[in-house]
């Protein structure tokens, strides 16, 4: 492989590391404040158990997403030289905010929610689970800033190749940043509601019936239940923001070669890059037109409008499809678990298996749907802007050793990860000690 | 060549480096006590095992926070050495956070897992500390000779690889005198003793081998006035370094007699050795960032930009002090298991 390729697949495999955990701690973070709140409001145990189980899980994640975190900041500048030279006048503060307003204070007080429970009062300890969640959701409002700024960038002039910010409210609100905040924001709900009702929904099938088992599937099942309808709805809007300023990623995603009126909504497709058309199609006619234009005869610029500058077809298109499945599938079992849980009622057998089976669902979606946007602004770096080839490492390093190492790495703590979380959940929030009474010493395991 | 200093463009670079070197100093401090734990850690018991992980639990992420900020600012105040920097220290970096990844997760899995895997997550929290340190040391060697590749420049690079672990033990052996007590504690005195030899030997090393990297840093040393403005730092380094020779030799007599005075004592001379060594090493190179070829003025990004980020640390630095000072008084005196609630 070339220089670019490997940059290109080292920082993938190590940002689509990275991703996995930010997915569940944004969220998780917020799940925790409420199992927190519920407790302080109706003193039922089941609350605690519920927090005590998940902050277990939170602390691990957090953990994974500071290391693989920590590598990233090595790798902007390792493998993507050209990035900071070019655009390092907006990337940087942008970063620079993240680590000063988000990650100390994420990491500081994490300690407190960690630890502090016996050392602080139970509303500071309350206060430091808010200041977490609030550290992880600024963390993530800074990194998709810089994310939608590279591909929809506005406000700065280039002097001499390089980027001088203009307007920093013009970068902050960038056209495609409150679309890709919620966006982003919402899949992170849905990672974390599906967690949680996955692993509560596999603790039931076992035969566990303590009550902060159900009250976590409750939880989870609505939460998943309330948030999908809004991630559909703002996933459309963020879809006609990005027909407006990448119109060849929309090209990609809906497989349109010619443009054309009436463009048919493709199931499936399978498209050839080498002939420029698809082959096996399945589609509903005007369908893409009516969702993209809501017109049933609207116009589609197609890919062949962009010479050498669209995306590789595949990987969109399908990915695409992934996340769309997994987005109808996630609709399908939380709606009827809301059902099936109305009034207390115990929920048949075959739902929590599918439950299970959806547990880590969210990861594949937002790997998905990240592999569409990032893949999909390819020739670009940043778009209209910088070519990712021109911002990749001249110089002559190791990328192909450390990769290896590194896949090495994430491929073992992901399996590590994933059956630690079902180990931690198969012994549940067990050990029902009083926070409240800091002269009780619960014997919980050390850390 | 130095710009005027009065122009944004002047002035904004050296503020810069100064955070740089500020964030990374606290990162060495922080980060090294918690790394020196680590690598302690296969010479105890089970439980002592236990009590030192959570001696480090609250602290270790913040203080990793550190790093990135350091390698953050270098990223967004001077893209242009952050390329040149960390690909020269390619191979070293990639060791090195393959090192932190390991730790970092060792926190939680070892508490985590079944128990019967703790021992191996015990072994990688260990591996994971030798290997970020001994990465750091040989990065601290090439560094400071220019990513010279001679036979000389890598010698000296597996030097400072072996010294600045031992510097970090020593610095976690004193934490360790601070945080624990009993049986622990002794053997803290004991590891200090014995990693106080390396942590001499790099100062003496990185000293002496500084001023003969380039004749611009012999003589920014070695001519008047600065030969005699510049004689204390070595000298108050040593000192300090003989001070925590004394009470490492006087420790174990008084803590057998329950007396804990002066147990703060070679934590605190550690740290300051690592100040006198950063302010050497950041006196050698201003102002550059790559040994004589990259200055700081070369590699800075727009004045507007870094005026932005500037803002936002005023801001932000003083509140990040505050709320860690804060952390470390709600987890003062002796470290005790660690309970998630």
């Amino acid at each position: 492989m070339d220089a670019v390729t490997l940059a290109r697949v080292q920082f993938a495999a190590n940002i689509s590391f990275h991703i996995l955990f930010p997915a569940i701690t944004i969220a998780l973070a917020w799940v925790l404040l409420y199992f927190r709140l519920r407790y302080t409001r109706t003193r039922e145990e089941r609350w605690m158990g519920a927090y005590r189980l998940w902050v277990k899980v939170f602390a691990l994640s957090f953990a994974l997403g500071v290391v693989s975190g920590v590598t990233m900041s090595f790798q902007f500048g390792t493998n993507w030289p050209g990035f900071m030279e070019t655009v390092g006048n907006v990337a940087g503060p942008l970063l620079a905010y993240e680590v000063l307003t988000a990650f100390f204070l994420e990491a500081t007080f994490l300690a407190i929610m960690l630890f502090g429970i016996g050392r602080v009062s139970d509303r500071v300890h309350t206060l430091a689970t808010v200041l977490v969640a609030v550290g992880t959701s600024l963390s993530a409002f800074w990194i998709l800033v810089l994310n939608s700024w590279m591909q929809t960038p506005v406000g700065f002039q280039m002097i001499d190749g390089r980027v001088h910010a203009t307007d920093w409210l013009a970068i902050l609100f960038n056209p495609s940043m409150p679309w890709r905040f919620t966006h982003m924001m919402l899949a992170s709900g849905l990672t974390v509601a599906f967690l949680v009702a996955g692993l509560s929904a596999w603790r039931m099938l076992r035969g566990d019936t303590r009550p902060d088992v159900r009250a976590a599937l409750g939880t989870g099942v609505r939460l998943a239940a309330l948030l999908i309808p809004l991630q559909i709805v703002v996933g459309d809007f963020h879809g006609l923001n990005t027909l407006e300023h990448q119109p060849a990623k929309i090209a990609a995603m809906e497989g349109i070669w010619d443009t054309e009126r009436g463009a048919p909504l493709l199931l499936f497709a399978w498209p050839d890059e080498a002939q420029r058309r698809n082959h096996l199609e399945v589609g509903i006619p005007a369908g893409a037109s009516l969702i993209l234009r809501h017109d049933a005869q609207g116009e589609l610029q197609g890919l062949n409008d962009f010479p050498d500058a669209h995306p590789p077809v595949k990987p969109v298109f399908f990915g695409f499809r992934l996340m769309v499945g997994i987005g109808l599938l996630m609709l399908a079992t939380s709606w009827l678990g809301v059902w099936w849980l109305r009034g207390g009622r115990a929920p048949p057998r075959a739902w929590l298996r599918a439950m299970v089976a959806m547990t880590f669902s969210g990861w594949v979606a937002t790997l998905a749907g990240w592999y569409v946007t990032e893949i999909g602004r390819q020739p670009w770096l940043v778009q209209g802007v910088l070519r990712t080839a021109d911002a990749a490492t001249p110089r002559e390093i190791p990328i192909g050793t450390s990769l290896a190492l590194y896949l090495l790495l994430y491929a073992a703590l992901i399996v590590a990860y994933i059956s630690v979380v079902f180990y931690l959940a198969a012994k549940g929030g067990a050990q029902p000690p009083d926070v409240r009474d800091p002269a009780h010493q619960p014997q919980a395991e050390p850390t | 060549m130095m710009p005027d200093l009065t122009t944004p463009a002047g002035w904004l670079p050296v503020v810069f480096m100064t955070l740089m070197g500020v964030a990374l100093c606290l990162y060495v401090v922080l980060d090294g006590y918690d790394l020196g734990v680590g690598m302690l850690l296969p010479a105890a018991t089970d439980e002592e095992k236990d009590i030192m992980v959570s001696s480090i639990g609250p602290f270790w992420d913040a203080n990793e926070t550190w790093l990135v900020l350091g390698i953050g600012i270098l990223l967004v105040a001077f893209p242009l050495a952050h390329g040149v920097v960390l690909s020269s220290l390619y191979l070293p970096v990639a060791l090195m956070l393959v090192g932190l990844i390991l730790r970092g997760v060792a926190f939680d899995f070892r508490v985590k897992a079944r128990a019967a895997h703790r021992p191996l997550w015990n072994r990688l929290f260990s591996i994971g500390s030798v290997l970020a340190a001994t990465a750091q040391g040989y990065m601290l060697g090439k560094y400071i000779t220019g990513f010279n590749d001679s036979f000389a420049t890598t010698a000296f690079a597996v030097l400072t690889a072996v010294c600045v672990p031992a510097l970090y033990a020593l610095l976690g052996a004193g934490w360790l005198l601070i945080k624990t007590q009993g049986a622990l504690q002794l053997k803290a005195v004991y590891w200090a003793r014995r990693f106080w030899w390396g942590a001499l030997a790099g100062f003496v090393a990185v000293s002496v081998a500084s001023p003969l990297v380039s004749q611009r840093i012999f003589d920014k040393w070695f001519t008047l006035p600065f030969v005699v403005l510049l004689a204390p730092l070595p000298i108050v380094a040593l000192t300090l370094l003989l001070i925590a020779a004394r009470s490492l030799g006087r420790l174990p007599m008084r803590l057998g007699q329950a007396n804990e005075y002066g147990a703060w004592v070679p934590f605190a001379c550690t740290i300051g050795v690592i100040l006198i060594g950063f302010y050497g090493l950041a006196w050698s190179l201003f102002p550059y960032l790559v040994v004589d070829r990259i200055s700081i003025w070369d590699a800075a990004s727009a004045p507007e930009s870094l005026l932005i980020i500037l803002a936002g640390a005023l801001v932000v630095l003083p509140a990040i002090l505050g709320y860690t000072i804060y952390v470390y008084r709600v987890f003062r005196g002796k470290a005790r298991p660690l309970y998630y609630g």
